[in-house]
């Protein structure tokens, strides 16, 4: 059998690091190739050598079986290999097809022919199913389209292996079923795709075969038909995983939060928060659920102190805290992990060690008379690197380094570490693979059994399902419904987070 | 690309650019008539020569360790101080007055001039600061603008009410000043003055605030990222003012250098003296580390005194060496091309 893509016995060294040892990937003519691991086992790093962004310390690659050294993306432009970066690589105010022609215009007397260019990525799209306006601009189209965008720039490159990382990352579960309509029509024509995904539901949907990375070696491949979710989860941790999230029944006690009647305005004075009131109780894990832009986002911002509220009360044990600068309402007991881990939760140019004392750097034994004491702070780095499994090579490594998986583990590790009586856990699992996600849940579930609240903000209605103890639906700023996870489905919870009211007791088992 | 990384990169870049630049520098004098050689010569003797030349390179470097060391520190915190050469000015008329006007033993007039001029630039920095901690108006302008404030203001209080023979204020105190005969002596009777023991000390005091005080976190926070400060319970706005002010001290400072040691009194300035704009550039090459920028400032003091030996021996323009040091800034700003050319030595043509 001759394989497209044949990478042989890969083996990558960074400094401190095996990121990739031994590892063989062997990926057949028109078939979706899944490449599956945890974050930070070394799939980035394999497709990038691949790519020939790294140059590996061993191992052969052969394209289309022939023996070839991929020195820089050039090299493998021409060989047809094209890459969907996860992050895209986008102008936002060019239109679509500028975008696509972007290093590869098409010229008449030395002025860009656009028309010509419109119409050539407008057949290509309709070829391929993509349904792109190629007059568009880029930033006025979703984000779902902005990476069609960039599967046909690939595709115009004349790309015949397709590299899609993590595709989905940022994608509506709506959209996800389109991408996977595109990269079967893709393969249909006779393309080969590698999907590096870490979402298991994913693979058992689309692809032929998956191989498997763990901490950098190649564990195997396998055929998508003769396997299951368990199995693969299994070899991509290494151990059994267990998706249902174990928990006894909540037992909750006094008040520790109190909200009422609040009222937060966004940047455009508009109340997105208008009136809400919500208690979370010690002991007890409440989930919010909600669709995206529902006043979640501001109504954290308001308990944490990062925004005012023009009206109503936050308390938390019993004290005001409302309108009180961070720095307080952290003292008086609030952990928060925040939403987007790069924009608040890390700096990333610091070491992994220094952002683990974030919020108490100014505290003993961290410094003493404005001096920092860094034995103390190195010390505690090591400490909560080892209780939480942080992968690093060092407390000295930049927080930018490490993977998504490892970085939301080293801030899950700093605010459980203080203690605190109230934990916000926004979106905690947002990108990460299932056994971080297991890790984060039994971290969050250990915080409630030593009797603390928790506030669960997701947008995976699975978890909060799986991990609330009550889930308090927001709708256009206020809490409009509160239901008992054991009690309520997802079709009920999706009506509520619409808009629609509750339904009484008896009528619910109808519904389904 | 593995074996060019880190901390060798660092001191491999800096150390590449000198030598491109005095290559490159080499090349234009040939094409321009003048032989290189005899010019790099007489450059090195104008440095090392004697004990005058040593002198004067040192006391050219103190100002110069003192705007690198402010563009440096402002720069560890997220902004752009362009305004160094503004605070410099407003610091070196300050100190000159505490100097004139102030009867003090020595103990005291000397430290409290010092200060005078470092808080002077302090507060020069302060107001941009504010500016941006408040309204987020961009440093680069405000400073710039702060710079022409600074140069008129000074020419003005000057002219008004310290004018002494000679467009020049009057002589400050001994008392106050830095000048030192015993250096002088040592140094075949340069204006070697003991500033470049407060540059030092400064260099010191800047990197024991950015890396060992709490002060420093912050401020550094602050400069990466300023949600996640701001997340932290770090007062953002506080910490832009006071890195501002820090940075406005140290410039402050550079202005003593001259008022204090060099000069002992303060001219109407028709233009901008350069050595707050030079700093910019010492903080490049230095990397924005303490030593580095010492290092840099020595480099490029010793340039500027030494092309006047270079043009009275060899008969080769000082604005010479003005375009080497040109072409080490590129050089260090282009770093990539060093780390292309350093790959193609160690790799053999790979990339």
């Amino acid at each position: 059998m001759e394989y497209v893509i044949e990478m042989r016995n890969i083996r990558k060294e960074f400094p401190g690091i095996v990121a990739n040892d031994n590892v063989t990937l062997q990926v057949k003519k028109g078939e979706i190739h899944a490449l599956l691991g945890e974050n930070g086992a070394g799939k980035s790093t394999l497709m990038n050598v691949l790519f020939g962004l790294y140059q590996p310390e061993q191992g052969e690659i052969y394209v289309k079986g022939k023996p070839i050294s991929i020195t820089d993306p050039n090299v493998a432009n021409r060989l047809g290999i094209g890459m969907v970066h996860q992050h895209f690589m986008l102008v936002e105010n060019f239109t679509v097809t500028e975008n696509i022609i972007l290093g590869k215009e098409i010229t008449t007397g030395g002025r860009v022919d656009l028309k010509k260019a419109a119409k050539e990525v407008k057949a290509l799209s309709d070829r391929y199913g993509l349904s792109v306006d190629p007059n568009a601009k880029i930033e006025n189209i979703s984000v779902g389209m902005q990476q069609r965008v960039e599967i046909l720039k690939t595709l115009y490159r004349g790309a015949e292996i397709l590299i899609f990382d993590e595709p989905t990352a940022v994608l509506t579960p709506q959209e996800i079923h389109e991408l996977m309509e595109i990269m079967k029509k893709l393969v249909a024509e006779g393309k080969s795709i590698i999907l590096i995904t870490h979402k298991l539901k994913e693979i058992m949907e689309a692809c032929d075969r998956c191989t498997v990375i763990r901490r950098g070696r190649g564990i195997g491949t396998v055929d998508v038909a003769e396997t299951n979710p368990d199995k693969l989860a299994a070899m991509m941790v290494g151990r059994e995983v267990n998706f249902k999230v174990d928990k006894t029944d909540a037992s909750p006690k006094h008040t520790v939060l109190k909200i009422q009647n609040l009222v937060v305005e966004d940047a455009r004075k508009v109340p997105v928060v208008d009136g809400l009131n919500l208690e979370i109780k010690a002991g007890e894990i409440l989930g919010i659920a909600g669709v995206d832009g529902n006043g979640q986002t501001e109504l954290l911002e308001a308990i944490t102190g990062l925004r005012k509220a023009v009206k109503g009360t936050v308390e938390l044990n019993g004290k005001s805290i409302t309108n009180h600068k961070p720095r307080k309402v952290t003292e008086a007991g609030l952990g928060h992990i925040p939403q987007d881990r790069h924009k608040h939760g890390l700096v990333l140019d610091f070491s992994i060690g220094t952002n683990m004392v974030l919020q108490t750097y100014y505290q003993q034994p961290f410094s003493k008379h404005k001096i920092l004491k860094f034995p103390a702070i190195f010390e505690k780095a090591n400490q909560l690197i080892k209780e939480f499994d942080v992968r690093t090579p060092s407390e000295h490594t930049l927080a930018r380094a490490l993977s998504g998986g490892n970085q939301q583990k080293a801030i899950i590790a700093r605010e459980v570490d203080r203690s605190p009586d109230f934990l916000i856990a926004a979106q905690p699992t947002r990108g990460l693979d299932v056994g971080a996600i297991e890790f984060i849940h039994s971290k969050l579930i250990q915080e409630r059994d030593k009797g603390k609240a928790v506030l669960l903000l997701s947008f995976e209605l699975d978890e909060v399902m799986n991990v609330s103890d009550r889930i308090a639906v927001i709708y256009e700023g206020k809490i409009v419904a509160i239901v008992d996870p054991k009690e309520t489905t997802e079709q009920e919870l999706g009506l509520l987070m619409a808009g629609g009211k509750k339904q009484k007791a008896g009528d619910r088992s109808e519904s389904h | 690309m593995n074996l060019i990384k880190g901390r060798l990169f660092h001191i491999l870049v800096p150390v590449v650019s000198v030598l491109l630049g005095l290559l490159i520098g080499g090349i234009i004098m040939l094409v321009s008539n003048y032989n290189p050689i005899s010019a790099y010569a007489a450059l090195i003797d104008g440095i090392f020569g004697n004990g005058y030349n040593l002198g004067e390179t040192i006391r050219a470097a103190s100002p110069l360790i003192l705007s690198g060391l402010a563009v440096a520190f402002a720069f560890r915190t997220g902004l752009f101080n362009i305004g160094v050469e503004g605070q410099l000015l407003v610091g070196w008329l300050a100190s000159v007055y505490v100097g004139i006007h102030f009867d003090l033993p020595k103990v005291i007039h000397l430290p409290f001039a010092i200060l005078a001029g470092a808080a002077a630039g302090a507060l020069w920095g302060v107001i941009p600061g504010f500016l941006k901690a408040k309204f987020k108006v961009h440093e680069v302008i405000t400073t710039i603008m702060m710079n022409y404030i600074a140069l008129y203001t000074t020419n003005g209080i000057i002219r008004a009410y310290m004018l002494a023979p000679g467009e020049r204020t009057k002589d400050i105190k001994e008392t106050a000043s830095l000048a030192s005969p015993w250096l002088q002596q040592l140094t075949e009777f340069s204006r070697l003055h003991y500033g470049i023991v407060v540059a030092i000390l400064a260099a010191l005091i800047m990197w024991f605030i950015l890396w060992k005080t709490t002060t420093g976190y912050e401020l550094r926070a602050v400069g990466f990222n300023q949600h996640a400060s701001q997340y932290a319970g770090i007062n953002v706005s506080k910490n832009i003012v006071l890195a501002m002010a820090i940075s406005g001290a140290f410039a402050g400072a550079a202005g003593t250098m001259e008022g204090l040691g060099t000069y002992q009194y303060m001219t109407i300035n028709n233009a901008f003296t350069g050595v707050g704009f030079d700093g910019i550039a010492v903080s490049l090459l230095g990397a924005n580390g303490s030593v580095g920028i010492i290092i840099a400032a020595l480099l490029f003091g010793g340039l500027k005194i030494g092309s006047l030996t270079m043009q009275s021996a060899a008969g080769v323009p000082t604005e010479l060496v003005g375009i080497v040091i040109a072409l080490i800034i590129f050089f260090v700003a282009s770093s990539y091309l060093i780390r292309w050319l350093t790959n193609r030595f160690t790799k053999g043509g790979k990339i």
